[in-house]
C-alpha cells in the first residue's frame, strides 16, 4: 500500500499501475485541476507542486541532508526533525514515489479567506496573465520561500496560530534595497528557472519572489508542521517498505538486501532513481511501466561518506544535495550543476540515474571522467553481494549501453577530492554550453582537470559530452598536450588534435561544425583563465 | 456593495487581473480543468508520417479494435464540408489523398481517455506514393511557388533614386518563425444539445470561427451551433485559425456518439500539426547620401506559408506594410511574396508580419550606419517620419500624429545612450573575449486589420435589480487584460465600482458575428462597443428619471456609486430598480466600427490603420565571442498607449511583449529534417526565454500626457503587438557587440534567430 499526505488528507491506494504519475493522479483521479499539464515532459514548469518530506538537520552546518558521514571531522547527527519542501514536476513524477511524503499543491496553500502570502505576492505583482503557468509558478516560490529559514522552527509552533508576518521584516512592501535584490536574483533563478512563463516577461514574478523572501509569514504549514512530521514518520515507521502487491507493482526497498531481493524477484522491473528522463517513456513514448522498483529510499543508496581524499556518494543522492556537497570543493561543479536541468529536476534526479541513463550528454559524466572518479558496482549472485569497481571513462561503451550487468546496480560513485598539497596547481574547469542558461540540455559540456608544474602541463584529463555517441575522454588532445608547455601553440595542437577525437552530429540543437568550433575554444577559454585570470571569460560568472 | 461607494476603479487605475486570484489559487478553469461528462470521450488526432505524397494504403482495424477506442472517423466521417480554410479554401480538416505537410490529419480516434486515444494512434498502418517535398523557402522563392500571388506597393521611383545615390547596399536578412508555445495546448470541450446542436468550450480568440466552422463540418446551421470562451491559457495569434479544426473534430465525435467529447493536443502534437510564425527572406536594395538619408528602396519580402493560405494573404502584407518601420521612404519599392511550401500552414503570430519587416528596416540602417562609420542611432533620426513634409508611407497613408521623436528623445536620456556608448566602447578595448553592444531602436506599428471589415465589435450589457452589472462581448481573454479593461470602461460609464461589473466568457449566442480579438484591437473594438451599449442603457435610464423626477435631463448625474438627483441622489441598485418597475429595457447591445479604414489593392494604396502605436527601447547585451553565448544586461523603454486604461497591464504587455520578441530573435529556432519533419517538436529542444533572459535592469516607461490624436475608448493605444519590436534593440545590440570585435572589416550579416551558433557564424563570416 503507498500511503501520502495528500495536503492534510492521508492517501492510502491499495492498487494502481505503477507507472501512474502524480500529475495523472491529480488531474483525472482526483479532478484537482490547479496543478496542470503543460508539457507533460518535465520541461515547462505548469505541473510543479511541492513535496514535504522529513529531513535531518546536522548541527555543524544547515544542510538539510539524509546523512554525510564524515570520517574527516566526526559531525553529529539527529534524528529526522524537519520538513523539507521541494518543487518538483508532478508531470514525471510515478505516484509510488510520494510515500511517506506531503503532496502540496495549489489548491491548499491558501487560507479559507486568505491567499497564501506567495499568492497575493503574484497578485499584488501583476505576476500572472493568463495564468495557466501561474499555479506552477507559485509552488515553486512557495518552495523558494521555505528555504529562506533553513531551520523552520519545530518547536514554537502549534499554539502559534497568529499568522502574523513575522520573522525576518517588518510587514508591508518597503523597496528593497539593490544589494539584497540581487542577492536574491540568483535564488530566483535558481528557484524558477523550470518554470516557464509565456506572457508576463517574468519581472513581475522576479518582484513577486523578492517580496515573497523579503516578507516571511509563519504559514499554516509551519504551525502545524510538527503534526505533520509525526504523521509522516509514522508511515514510515509502520509500513514494510518491500511490500509486494501485485496489485500496485510499485516496490520501495528500503535496504540493499531488500533491493536485491526484488530485483531477483521481479527481473523485468525498472529501476527508478529519480526518473526525469525514464517518465518520458511513460509521457512521450507513451510505453507502460508495469513494475517499478524504488532506489531513492535505499538508505545505503542515500548515503555520502567523506573520506581524507575523495567523497563516497551514493547513486540516489538527489543533484541538490550534489551541489550542496560539491559547491566548496570544486568551483566549476557548482557552475554545472546549478545549470543542470532545473531546481525540479534536480531535486528528483540522482547522481546515479544520471550515469545509469548514459545520454552521450549526459551533464556529469565528463565531469566525473575528467576527475577520474569511478563507479562502485554490485550485483547479488546466488546469495553473495560481489562488488566490482569501474572507472568512470570505461563505464560507457556505445549509444546508451554501459558496463553495467543485468542485476547489478550502481551502488555508489568514488569521486576524489581537490588536492590541497601545496605547490600544485590542479584545476577543474567545466564548461557547459547551452542555447539557454536556464534548463536546458548541453550543446557540449567539456571538462577539463589540469596540473600545471612551471608552467608544463605535467597531467591533463579531458572528457567531453554532446559530442559523440557517449561521453567520452579527448585521448588526442590529452597527448597533445601532456609535457607541454602550456602556451597558445600547445593550445592550437591541441585544438587539431580535438578533431581526431570527435566527429560529432548535427540535430536539434546545433551542428557538428558549431560542436567542434565550441569544443575547440574551451581550449583557448582553458588557456585564457589560467594564464590570464582578470580576463572575464564568462557570461554566466562575469553578469 | 455599498450605496456610497467612491469610484476607485475607472480607466487609468491600475486595477489587478480580474482572474489573478484565481490563477493564484489554481481556480481559474481551463477547458481540460471542466467537468467531466459521464460517458465522455477524449480524441486524438492521427497525422501524417511524410510531408509531401498520397495515401495509398490506410488501414485503421487495429486502431479500431485498440483499448477503449470507441470510435474512429476520416475524412470520409465529415457531413458537410470538409475544408475549414478560414479567409481561402486549401485545409481540409482531414485529408484523404494528398499530403501536403509532416503531421496533417488524417484521421481521429475517440477513446475512454487521453491516454487510450493517444496509443491507439500509432497503431495505425498508412502507406503512401511519395512526392518531392519543397521545404526549404529559397527553393519556393526560385521556382515561384505560391500560395497566393504577390503584391507590390509602391512610391516613387525607387530604381532611378537608388541608381543616382552616393551609396547603394544590397543585401539580404533570414528571419525565423516562432512557436507560440502558448502553456495551454489547443483544447476543446463540446457537449451535444436538441436538433444536432453543439455547446462548444474552447481556447479560441475566434468564436464566431469556430462556430462558422463546426456548422458547416457538421451541415447544421450557424444557430444551432454555441462557442464558448472564458479564456485561454495564451493565445498569441495561435488561436486565431489553429483553434477551430480541434472543435470540428470533437463535435464530430459528439454527434455520432451522442456523448461529450474533449480534444487536446498533447504538446508535441500541438508543436507539429499547428501554424507558426511565418520565417522571412528579406531582400534589400537601397541608396543613400553621404548623411545616412535614405533615397530609394527596393525590397522583396518573402513569408513561407506552408502548404495552404491561411492568413497569408494578409499576414505578408503587414510586412510590407511595415517595412518602413519608423523611417521616411521616399522612393520605394515593396513586393511581397507568399511562398509555398509542404510544411504545417503559417499563421498568425503577435505582430502578424509586421516583426519580419521591421526587422528589415532596422537592418538597413545598422548597415547604412556601419557603412558610413556613424553611429546608427544618428541614422534613425536622420530618417525618421515627420508629420509635415517627410509624412507619407509607402502605401500612401500619411501620419497626422508622430510621438517617436518626442520618446527617443526622452529616451536617449533615461537610458544615458551617449554616455552607455563610450562605456561599452571602453569595456570592448580591454576585453577580448566578451563583448559588449548597445541599441536603440524605435518601433511604428498600424493598429486596425488591414482587412477593413474586421474593424467591427459588438457587446451585450445587462442590470439587474440588484444593480449589479453584465457584460458581455466579442472579445476573448487570454491573458492580456480585455476583461478587466472592458469592467473599467463600463465602471467609469456609469460611475460605479468594478466590483458591480462582471464580465462574462465570450459566447457566440450574447453577441453574434465577432472578429476574432487579433491585430490589438481588443480593447479598441470591444471596449468602444461596450461604452456605447452602456451609453445607450445611461440615456434610457437618464430619461425614465427625468420623466419620473420631473427634472431636465442635464441634472440627473451618474457619479461615485449613486445618480445625483438636483438635491437628491439614488443608488444605482434604487435606480435599476425603479427602472424596472418603471418598464424600461434594462439590456442593450452596443456596436462598434473603426472609422477611417480603407485600403485598395489594386492601387496598393490607402488608409489601412486607424492610427499608429510607438514606443522605443535602448538594450546592452554581453556576447561570448568563443561560443557566441550572450546575455541581455539592460534594457530601457518607453512605449506609448495613449492615455492608458490600466497602466499596470500596459506594462504587462510591453515586458511580456518585448521578452517573447526577444526569444523570437535569440533562442528560438525552428528545425525540421530534411524529411520535413519537425525536430524542433517540445520544450527541451525549443527554447523559450526563461527567467533568467529577463535582464537584471528592466526600466519600463509609459509616455505620459499623451492621449491618442484619434477618437479611441478614452482615448487609449492598442498595446498588444507593438512591444513585441521592441526587441529588436537586442538583437541589433548583439551585432553592435559583434561588429566590435578587433580587425571587424564588414557588417555582420546577422540573421535571426542569433542563437550561440548565429552569433559565432556571424563573428566568423567577415
Amino acid at each position: 500500500m503507498i500511503q501520502f499526505l495528500l495536503n492534510n488528507e492521508l492517501v492510502e491506494l491499495e492498487a494502481s499501475n505503477a507507472d501512474l504519475t502524480v500529475l495523472d493522479f491529480l488531474r483525472t483521479k482526483r479532478r484537482l485541476c490547479g496543478t496542470k499539464e503543460g508539457c507533460a515532459s518535465g520541461d515547462c514548469g505548469a505541473c510543479t507542486v511541492v513535496v514535504a518530506e522529513p529531513m535531518s538537520v546536522s548541527t555543524t552546518e544547515h544542510i538539510l541532508t539524509d546523512k554525510i558521514e564524515s570520517k574527516v571531522e566526526g559531525k553529529t547527527e539527529c534524528g529526522a526533525n524537519v520538513l523539507r519542501y521541494q518543487n518538483i514536476n508532478s508531470c514525471i513524477t510515478f505516484l509510488g514515489a510520494l510515500h511517506g511524503k506531503q503532496l502540496i499543491t495549489v489548491e491548499h496553500l491558501s487560507g479559507k479567506d486568505r491567499l497564501h502570502s506567495v499568492q497575493e505576492a503574484m497578485v499584488t505583482h501583476h505576476g500572472s496573465q493568463c495564468g495557466f503557468c501561474t499555479p506552477g509558478f507559485v509552488m515553486s516560490l512557495f518552495a523558494l520561500q521555505k528555504t529562506i529559514p533553513i531551520v523552520n522552527e519545530v518547536s514554537n509552533n502549534d499554539h502559534d496560530s497568529d499568522g502574523g508576518k513575522t520573522t525576518k521584516n517588518p510587514p508591508g512592501n518597503q523597496k528593497l534595497d539593490s544589494a539584497n535584490a540581487k542577492r536574491h536574483r540568483a535564488s530566483i533563478d535558481e528557484y524558477l528557472g523550470g518554470n516557464l512563463c509565456r506572457c508576463t516577461g517574468y519581472r513581475p514574478i522576479i518582484d513577486a519572489a523578492l517580496q515573497s523572501m523579503e516578507n516571511l509569514e509563519h504559514d499554516q504549514f509551519d504551525r502545524s508542521s510538527k503534526k505533520t512530521l509525526n504523521r509522516l514518520n509514522a508511515i514510515r515507521h509502520s509500513s514494510d517498505f518491500s511490500f509486494k502487491s501485485s496489485r500496485y507493482p510499485f516496490y520501495i526497498p528500503e535496504n540493499l538486501a531488500q533491493l536485491h531481493e526484488l530485483m531477483s524477484q521481479f527481473p523485468d522491473a525498472r529501476l527508478l532513481a529519480g526518473g526525469t528522463d525514464l517518465a518520458l517513456e511513460v509521457t512521450q513514448q507513451l510505453k507502460s511501466l508495469p513494475e517499478i522498483i524504488l532506489l531513492t529510499e535505499v538508505h545505503e543508496l542515500k548515503r555520502i561518506v567523506e573520506e581524507d581524499d575523495h567523497f563516497e556518494i551514493g547513486s540516489a543522492v538527489s543533484l541538490s544535495k550534489l551541489l550542496d556537497l560539491l559547491a566548496p570543493h570544486y568551483p566549476d561543479a557548482k557552475e554545472l550543476l546549478l545549470r543542470f536541468g532545473s531546481r525540479q529536476v534536480r531535486n528528483q534526479g540522482t547522481i546515479g540515474g544520471n550515469v545509469a541513463n548514459a545520454s552521450p550528454i549526459g551533464d556529469l559524466p565528463p565531469m566525473l571522467i575528467a576527475l577520474n572518479a569511478s563507479l562502485v558496482l554490485q550485483k547479488r549472485i546466488a546469495s553473495t553481494i560481489q562488488t566490482r569497481i569501474v572507472d568512470a571513462e570505461n563505464y560507457f561503451l556505445d549509444y546508451r549501453k554501459t558496463d553495467l550487468q543485468p542485476g547489478e546496480i550502481i551502488q555508489s560513485i568514488h569521486l576524489p577530492k581537490p588536492v590541497l598539497e601545496s605547490g600544485v596547481k590542479k584545476q577543474l574547469k567545466v564548461y557547459k554550453i547551452t542555447k539557454q542558461f536556464d534548463d536546458d540540455i548541453s550543446t557540449i559540456c567539456s571538462a577539463i582537470h589540469i596540473e600545471l608544474t612551471d608552467n608544463v602541463i605535467s597531467s591533463i584529463r579531458m572528457a567531453l559530452g554532446g559530442m559523440a555517441a557517449i561521453p567520452k575522454r579527448a585521448t588526442h588532445c590529452e597527448e597533445a598536450m601532456i609535457g607541454k608547455t602550456f602556451n597558445k601553440d600547445t593550445i592550437s595542437l591541441a585544438q587539431r588534435a580535438i578533431k581526431k577525437d570527435f566527429q560529432p552530429i548535427s540535430d536539434a540543437r546545433a551542428s557538428a561544425a558549431y560542436r567542434i568550433l565550441i569544443a575547440q575554444n574551451m581550449l583557448s577559454r582553458l588557456h585564457f583563465e589560467i594564464s590570464s585570470p582578470d580576463v572575464p571569460t564568462r557570461i554566466t560568472t562575469h553578469v | 456593495m455599498s450605496d456610497n461607494e467612491q469610484i476607485v476603479m475607472g480607466p487609468g487605475k491600475k486595477l489587478e487581473h480580474e482572474s489573478a486570484s484565481k490563477h493564484v489559487t489554481g481556480k481559474a478553469i481551463y477547458i481540460d480543468d471542466q467537468m467531466v461528462y459521464q460517458g465522455q470521450l477524449f480524441a486524438c488526432i492521427g497525422g501524417s508520417q511524410i510531408a509531401h505524397g498520397r495515401i495509398t494504403i490506410l488501414d485503421l482495424d487495429a486502431v479500431r479494435s485498440a483499448e477503449g477506442v470507441i470510435d474512429v472517423i476520416t475524412a470520409k466521417s465529415v457531413p458537410g464540408k470538409l475544408d475549414i480554410g478560414p479567409v481561402f479554401p486549401g485545409d481540409p480538416l482531414f485529408t484523404d489523398e494528398l499530403v501536403e505537410y509532416w503531421g496533417q490529419p488524417i484521421f481521429a480516434v475517440a477513446a475512454n481517455s487521453h491516454e487510450q486515444a493517444r496509443k491507439a494512434i500509432t497503431l495505425a498502418h498508412i502507406e503512401y506514393q511519395e512526392l518531392e517535398p519543397v521545404l526549404d523557402l529559397a527553393q519556393a522563392m526560385d521556382q515561384s511557388f505560391y500560395v497566393r500571388p504577390p503584391h507590390r506597393m509602391q512610391r516613387g521611383n525607387s530604381e532611378q533614386a537608388i541608381q543616382s545615390a552616393s551609396h547603394r547596399i544590397q543585401s539580404k536578412l533570414l528571419v525565423g518563425g516562432q512557436e507560440h508555445f502558448y502553456l495551454e495546448g489547443q483544447a476543446s470541450a463540446v457537449i451535444p444539445q436538441e436538433d444536432g446542436g453543439m455547446l462548444i468550450y474552447t481556447s479560441t480568440q475566434n468564436p464566431s470561427e469556430t462556430q462558422k466552422l463546426v456548422a458547416e463540418v457538421l451541415d447544421v446551421p450557424m444557430t444551432r451551433i454555441d462557442v464558448v470562451t472564458r479564456r485561454m491559457g495564451g493565445g498569441f495569434g495561435g488561436k486565431e485559425t489553429q483553434a477551430a479544426p480541434w472543435s470540428c473534430v470533437a463535435a464530430l465525435f459528439a454527434s455520432r456518439n451522442q456523448c461529450a467529447v474533449t480534444c487536446r493536443l498533447s504538446r508535441k502534437d500541438d508543436m507539429v500539426m499547428t501554424g507558426k510564425r511565418h520565417n522571412f527572406i528579406n531582400h534589400y536594395d537601397v541608396g543613400f547620401d553621404d548623411d545616412g538619408s535614405i533615397s530609394g528602396i527596393k525590397y522583396t519580402l518573402a513569408g513561407q506559408c506552408g502548404y495552404s493560405p491561411d492568413l497569408s494573404d494578409a499576414i505578408v502584407d503587414r510586412a510590407m506594410f511595415h517595412c518602413d518601420n519608423a523611417y521616411y521612404l521616399p522612393n520605394a519599392t515593396v513586393d511581397g511574396l507568399r511562398c509555398k511550401t509542404h510544411t504545417v500552414s503559417n499563421t498568425a503570430f503577435r505582430g502578424f508580419g509586421g516583426p519580419q519587416g521591421v526587422i528589415a528596416a532596422e537592418t538597413v540602417i545598422d548597415e547604412i550606419a556601419f557603412e558610413l562609420k556613424k553611429d546608427p542611432l544618428e541614422i534613425r533620426k536622420r530618417n525618421l517620419y515627420n508629420t509635415t513634409d517627410r509624412n507619407q508611407t509607402h502605401y500612401h497613408q500619411k501620419l497626422d500624429s508622430f510621438t517617436l521623436p518626442e520618446i527617443i528623445a526622452q529616451l536617449e536620456l533615461d537610458a544615458d545612450y551617449w554616455n552607455r556608448r563610450k562605456q561599452v566602447s571602453e569595456f570592448n578595448a580591454t576585453s577580448p573575449i566578451l563583448k559588449k553592444g548597445l541599441a536603440l531602436t524605435p518601433v511604428k506599428f498600424g493598429i486596425s486589420f488591414t482587412v477593413s471589415h474586421l474593424n467591427q465589435a459588438g457587446a451585450l450589457i445587462h442590470l439587474y435589480t440588484d444593480g449589479s452589472i453584465q457584460v458581455n462581448h466579442g472579445g476573448t481573454e487570454m491573458g492580456q487584460g480585455l476583461m478587466t479593461k472592458v469592467a473599467q470602461i463600463v465602471a467609469q460609464e456609469f460611475q460605479v465600482s468594478t466590483d458591480r461589473i462582471v464580465v462574462t466568457a465570450t459566447r457566440t449566442d450574447k453577441v453574434p458575428n465577432t472578429s476574432p480579438t487579433a491585430a490589438s484591437a481588443g480593447t479598441d473594438l470591444n471596449g468602444m462597443a461596450a461604452l456605447n451599449a452602456a451609453k445607450t442603457l445611461k440615456y434610457r435610464l437618464t430619461h425614465f428619471l427625468s420623466d419620473k423626477y420631473q427634472l431636465p435631463a442635464e441634472e440627473i448625474c451618474f457619479k461615485n456609486g449613486e445618480v445625483q438627483l438636483r438635491d437628491d441622489a439614488l443608488s444605482f441598485a434604487e435606480v435599476t430598480k425603479e427602472a424596472w418597475l418603471g418598464r424600461i429595457s434594462l439590456s442593450s447591445t452596443g456596436f462598434y466600427k473603426t472609422p477611417k479604414v480603407h485600403y485598395d489593392r489594386q492601387t496598393a494604396s490607402g488608409h489601412p490603420f486607424y492610427y499608429f502605436a510607438n514606443g522605443a527601447s535602448v538594450s546592452e547585451v554581453l556576447i561570448d565571442t568563443l561560443t557566441g553565448e550572450y546575455k541581455l544586461l539592460r534594457t530601457d523603454i518607453i512605449h506609448d498607449v495613449g492615455n492608458s486604461i490600466n497602466p499596470a497591464l500596459d506594462i504587462g504587455q510591453i515586458e511580456g511583449g518585448f521578452i517573447q520578441g526577444l526569444g523570437w530573435l535569440t533562442c528560438e529556432e525552428l528545425k525540421w529534417d530534411n524529411q520535413g519533419r519537425l525536430i524542433t517538436d517540445g520544450p527541451a529542444t525549443y527554447k523559450i526565454p526563461a527567467i533568467s533572459d529577463t535582464p537584471e535592469v528592466f526600466n519600463v516607461r509609459l509616455l505620459q500626457n499623451s492621449p491618442n490624436s484619434e477618437a479611441t475608448v478614452f482615448r487609449s493605444k492598442a498595446v498588444g503587438e507593438p512591444p513585441l519590436m521592441l526587441a529588436i534593440s537586442a538583437w541589433c545590440a548583439i551585432r553592435d557587440a559583434i561588429a566590435s570585435v578587433e580587425g571587424r572589416t564588414t557588417f555582420p550579416q546577422l540573421h535571426a534567430p542569433a542563437t550561440p551558433e548565429e552569433i559565432l557564424r556571424a563573428i566568423h563570416r567577415d
